[in-house]
């Protein structure tokens, strides 16, 4: 038996047929904990590393299970046969995956070494060494930037953006299939300056794939389930003119580009 | 590799006006069949059935009114209101005349009907008391299978009732070669008859009746081209009078000639699938493989440029709306069964040729646009798949399904052509499959197959199990003991398996009588000759002609019995937790739940034969009490309790759709004690007996005549759709489910089986949605499943899932990162969705 099969995380989910986040059609693992408060998060249970308790429709459930690598693969052994007609596989999504560098890590080896594509979706906040070590394993990294104003950028999500950036140079350097993601959000960066700034730098750091994501406040009633409140309340989502007008911005600017996932 | 014109031809402004025209009011009633059937049989009651028939059926033809509507480039039309039917009092009336007054009002499919034709029908049902086939059916039956009939244990109303359709006749030998040369065949054939030969007197009558009805059907389409002679005599407008004198020239040509242009075979085609369906009333008559036999004509009009590809879409969308025009009036009953005015006229493309090649060509591609233009339920349109099927044929169906449309329903080749061979059919023809109704495969033009003979409800024998073998106060089963005396899980399976082999020969018994009948008193000569090899034999398809014979009548009720036993299994016999004594008690109370007046009334009839039976005297005063009782559930608050905690450990066990393999495989088992004992039965048609496994949309009506379930589901409540799980019982997503019903054994249901599964439109949103979607259609296929369809729901389901949100359980909403239950969502942020849903904006 591998070793590293038996590497243990922690997991608020595993979600079956994604068809958002990565090619084709995969199986999403969200890991707890992440370093960023990103107020629109649609997650909010993944944000705490700690086990939580989360109270949706008057009922109250247990958010956060500890699992290992091998019993993980069992479920994304499931759906190979999909994986194989859609050119999907796994992808690591969360919290921040790179908060759980080594399963993480063993995750995507494990996928690897049974022929899976791989995905994580991450906001590549961690130390470049952490990063570089799973890249071996890794077939897309959907990485966010979320906004090019360091300021702004700590005001609406906690953090500076200044290791996020240079991660994505580097990581666009080192590895080929880095694809840039942006959730559009209004009042923070709902405008064709703001994405045009983020596109201009994807494409200065060599890369070709932007996706711009329409703010929604589906996960609203998980910040009063757990016992938070929910600070942008007043947001309306983006319209579909903007969106399509951010597009062209992201397409101008020499890149390949989507709204959603 | 072969390249395909996949442009989407733009749709004629004469579809729309045409689809108005059909749908202006509400279809309507005629009596014109049933007065002319009725005159003819009186004159005739000396000669054989066969010879009858064909009589009727020409004097119909001779003399019911025909129409050319506004508009229409092909022509053929049963009844003079759009989309009215006629009555067919040969196969049964007595509904009808019971339900004259009611057809206007009823929920279900609707009918306008005048006084007048009230009137009509009245007098001339009068003649067919005890004469029907329905009549003959009852009393071929064994007293015990009616009475299993009777207790809804199944359910053969379809050809009790009816006339059986369910075929697919040799269409392409009529547009090709005309019935001139089918009435040459059969002249042949009688010339050669010996007289000396045992069955000369079967065999003459049955030919002479194809060349009386043949003769009457050529004469029926020289009626349309008279009358659009007479029309384009009288039309100023010259466009439309040069459409009226090229149909006068067509209809004078075909069907009784060879069709020479695509317009033609078109229009031959029409009076073959018009005319089937006048000749009984039976549903389900099946196009088939439209796309490969008119493909020749399309392609040398094409070729000669005597066609362009606008207006052999616009001809193909005029033959779907014609299909739409045909309707049949079904008993209150049924009319909630099959509900939709549906005729499930199944018509298919793509998929295999005889020799195993891709088969898909331009007009598989023009029947998806032409579905797509028309979008009515006609036809029940179908795509074959199978390993080699061009990915540009598959996203354009997916595009199809994202309307929301229903359709296509996809097939899967891999599993259906060796099902088909397994079954005595050649490679050729297994390759040649189309789909009968609902999901039925057969060879084309060679088979009679009783698709859709019966339902068959194996939620039903549990509750015999439970009140060994008694049902309403009477012993309708066997008698397998007290259920509290079962001290083993093999007990009570072994219990279970002797009331369904008990019941599934009751249901042979009743559906063999009711296809005596229809050989007896309805042989249908029309049909007949368009079917291998009964003109060889000499024989007409009832009385066994076609060269396949089978009888497939359907299961439903895989998910709850699969659920039940797994729940009695596990709670009573492995954990110890209830006795199968206080399992009955809570089941015969509804587990404690409370119950609408409609479940109420039913409840307390049920207890009150009950009572009846033991002796006791039933007074009003105790049928009240006993109503107050059940309606307002007066068990005890502990009892009450008790129940409940019984129905919440139920709920609690995983359930078959979770891709839970000993659930899944305890499934497999569960689905064989229907269709491996359904194997050894024979038909008198010389076949077999094959299962299906599918409900249409009887799950809801049979549902609501059987009690509570083990797998705690509540009384009169709908059982599950198809082979799927029971509704909301799924919840890790469409992978996950596809893979629980693929552990299914799909190769022994040959005669269909049904999987329904609904979607968000964020499943299939933008060009990855479509690759994604039909990335899932093969996965399930490369797993042998082998029919698959789709709802993508629209915002009045979402309102629906608001109101009923038990019912949309597994309903995931997607976004990038983020998915969730939508039952699970607030109602202000449900709205959210429901509104997102309108605008298509995911």
């Amino acid at each position: 038996m591998e070793e590293y099969l038996q590497t243990k995380g922690r997991i608020f989910d595993i979600q079956r047929f994604s068809v958002h986040d990565g090619p084709g059609i995969r199986t999403i693992v969200f890991l707890k904990g992440c370093y960023l408060r990103c107020k629109w998060c649609c997650n909010p249970e993944g944000q705490e590393f700690g086990i939580q308790e989360m109270t949706i429709n008057g009922k109250t459930k247990t958010v956060g299970r500890d699992i290992t690598v091998e019993e993980v693969m069992d479920i994304i052994e499931r759906d190979r046969i999909y994986y194989r007609r859609s050119q999907g596989g796994l992808t690591l999504s969360g919290g921040e995956c790179l908060g759980q560098f080594e399963f993480a890590r063993d995750l995507l080896r494990a996928a690897k070494a049974n022929g899976l594509s791989t995905a994580i979706e991450s906001t590549g906040f961690a130390p470049y060494e952490k990063i570089e070590q799973l890249i071996p394993y890794l077939d897309t990294y959907l990485m966010d930037i979320k906004h090019m104003n360091s300021q702004k950028h700590k005001e609406f999500t906690g953090q500076s953006n200044e290791l996020i950036l240079e991660n994505a140079r580097k990581i666009s350097r080192d590895f080929k299939k880095l694809i840039v993601r942006t959730p559009v959000i209004p009042t923070f960066n709902a405008t064709v300056d703001e994405i045009r700034e983020i596109a201009k730098y994807a494409k200065s750091i060599g890369v070709n794939e932007m996706h711009i994501l329409p703010y929604h406040r589906l996960g609203k009633d998980k910040y009063y389930g757990l016992g938070r409140t929910y600070s942008i309340e007043d947001i309306e989502p983006p319209s579909k003119e903007l969106m399509n007008q951010l597009l062209e911005v992201v397409k101008q600017e020499g890149l390949k580009g989507q709204i959603g996932g | 590799m072969k390249k395909f014109y996949t442009e989407k031809i733009k749709k004629s402004e004469r579809i729309n006006r045409l689809v108005e025209n059909l749908y202006r009011k509400l279809p309507e009633v005629e009596a014109a069949r049933a007065v002319l059937l009725t005159q003819s049989y009186m004159e005739t009651e000396n000669e054989p059935v066969v010879t009858r028939r064909a009589k009727a059926f020409a004097h119909i033809l001779e003399n019911i009114p025909i129409i050319i509507r506004d508009e229409e480039l092909i022509v053929g039309s049963s009844t003079i209101a759009p989309r009215g039917c006629q009555t067919y009092p040969e196969f049964s009336f007595e509904w009808l005349n019971a339900e004259l007054d009611t057809l206007e009002t009823r929920v279900a499919d609707p009918f306008h009907i005048s006084e007048e034709t009230k009137k009509a029908l009245l007098e001339v049902n009068k003649y067919w008391k005890g004469k029907t086939t329905s009549d003959l059916a009852t009393s071929y039956m064994d007293p015990k299978a009616y009475q299993a009939f009777q207790h809804n244990i199944f359910t053969p109303g379809n050809y009790f009732y009816n006339g059986v359709g369910h075929v697919t006749v040799d269409y392409p030998k009529v547009i090709n070669f005309g019935y001139k040369k089918i009435l040459d065949e059969t002249r042949a054939a009688l010339l050669k008859l010996d007289m000396s030969d045992a069955e000369y007197a079967e065999k003459k009558a049955f030919l002479e009746g194809i060349i009386i009805s043949l003769n009457a059907v050529i004469g029926y389409a020289h009626r349309y081209s008279e009358l659009a002679k007479k029309m384009a005599y009288e039309c100023n407008d010259e466009q439309r009078k040069q459409e009226l004198l090229l149909i006068a020239k067509i209809t004078a040509k075909v069907p009784e000639n060879p069709a020479e242009t695509f317009q033609e075979a078109l229009q031959s085609f029409w009076f073959v699938q018009q005319l089937l369906q006048l000749e009984s009333s039976g549903h389900s008559i099946s196009p088939g493989r439209f796309d490969q036999y008119m493909y020749p004509f399309f392609a040398r009009d094409i070729e000669r440029g005597t066609l362009t590809r606008e207006y052999a879409q616009e001809l193909i969308d005029c033959i779907w709306v014609k299909l739409n025009d045909l309707n049949k009036v079904r008993d209150c009953v049924s009319a909630e069964g099959f509900a939709g005015y549906s005729l499930f006229q199944n018509l298919i493309v793509g998929g295999q040729d005889i020799h195993g090649l891709d088969a898909t060509n331009d007009l598989s591609f023009m029947c998806i646009t032409a579905t797509e233009h028309v979008f009515l339920p006609q036809p029940s349109f179908s795509i074959r798949v199978w390993n080699g099927s061009p990915h540009s044929l598959l996203i354009r169906a997916a595009e199809l399904t994202r309307t929301g449309i229903g359709f296509p329903a996809y097939y899967n080749d891999e599993v259906i052509v060796p099902q088909l061979i397994s079954r005595g059919l050649t490679p050729e023809e297994a390759r040649d499959y189309n789909i009968i109704g609902c999901v039925e495969p057969q060879t084309p033009h060679r088979t009679e197959g009783w698709h859709d003979a019966a339902f068959f409800n194996m939620c039903r024998p549990v509750e015999l199990v439970f009140s060994n073998g008694v049902d309403k106060g009477v012993q309708i089963g066997p008698t397998t003991g007290d259920v509290r005396e079962f001290d083993t899980f093999e007990k009570f399976l072994k219990a279970y398996e002797e009331q369904m082999n008990f019941f599934i020969k009751c249901l042979v018994n009743s559906i063999n009588a009711i296809d005596y009948a229809h050989k007896e008193r309805c042989p249908l000569p029309f049909e007949s000759c368009m079917v291998d090899d009964c003109i060889g034999r000499g024989k007409p398809l009832q009385a066994g002609g076609a060269v396949h014979n089978f009888t497939g009548p359907q299961g439903f009720g895989i998910a709850n019995m699969t659920d039940a036993l797994w729940a009695i299994k596990t709670l009573v016999y492995d954990e110890h937790k209830y006795s199968i004594g206080f399992y009955k008690e809570a089941i015969d109370n509804n587990y404690g739940e409370d119950m609408d007046v409609h479940q109420a009334e039913k409840l307390t009839k049920k207890i009150l034969v009950d009572l009846a039976k033991e002796g006791q005297a039933i007074t009003e005063q105790l049928a009240t009490t006993t109503y107050n009782l059940v309606a307002k559930n007066k068990c005890s608050p502990e009892k009450k309790a008790e129940y409940q905690k019984l129905k919440a450990d139920i709920e609690a066990l995983p359930k078959y759709g979770n891709d839970v393999e000993e659930i899944d495989s305890f499934a497999r088992e569960v689905t064989y004690m229907y269709t491996k004992k359904l194997d050894q039965y024979k038909n008198p048609r010389g076949g077999i007996y094959q299962a299906g496994l599918y409900p249409v949309s009887a799950n809801v009506l049979l549902g609501g005549q059987t009690g509570a379930t083990p797998d705690a589901r509540l009384a009169y409540t709908p059982i599950a759709d198809g082979v799927g799980p029971a509704a909301g019982r799924d919840t890790n997503g469409p992978t996950a489910c596809c893979n629980s019903v693929s552990h299914i054994d799909h190769f022994i249901a040959s005669n269909g089986t049904l999987f329904n599964m609904k979607f968000h439109p964020t499943a299939l949103a933008g060009v990855a949605g479509l690759e994604n979607f039909v990335a899932l259609v093969r996965g399930y296929f490369d797993k042998k499943g082998s029919h698959m369809q789709f709802n993508v729901v629209s915002r009045e389901t979402l309102r629906d899932a608001q109101a009923h949100p038990e019912k949309y359980k597994g309903l995931v909403v997607r976004v990038a990162g983020y998915s969730a239950l939508f039952t699970s969502l607030s109602r202000a942020l449900q709205n959210d969705i429901i509104s997102r849903t309108e605008q298509g904006e995911f």
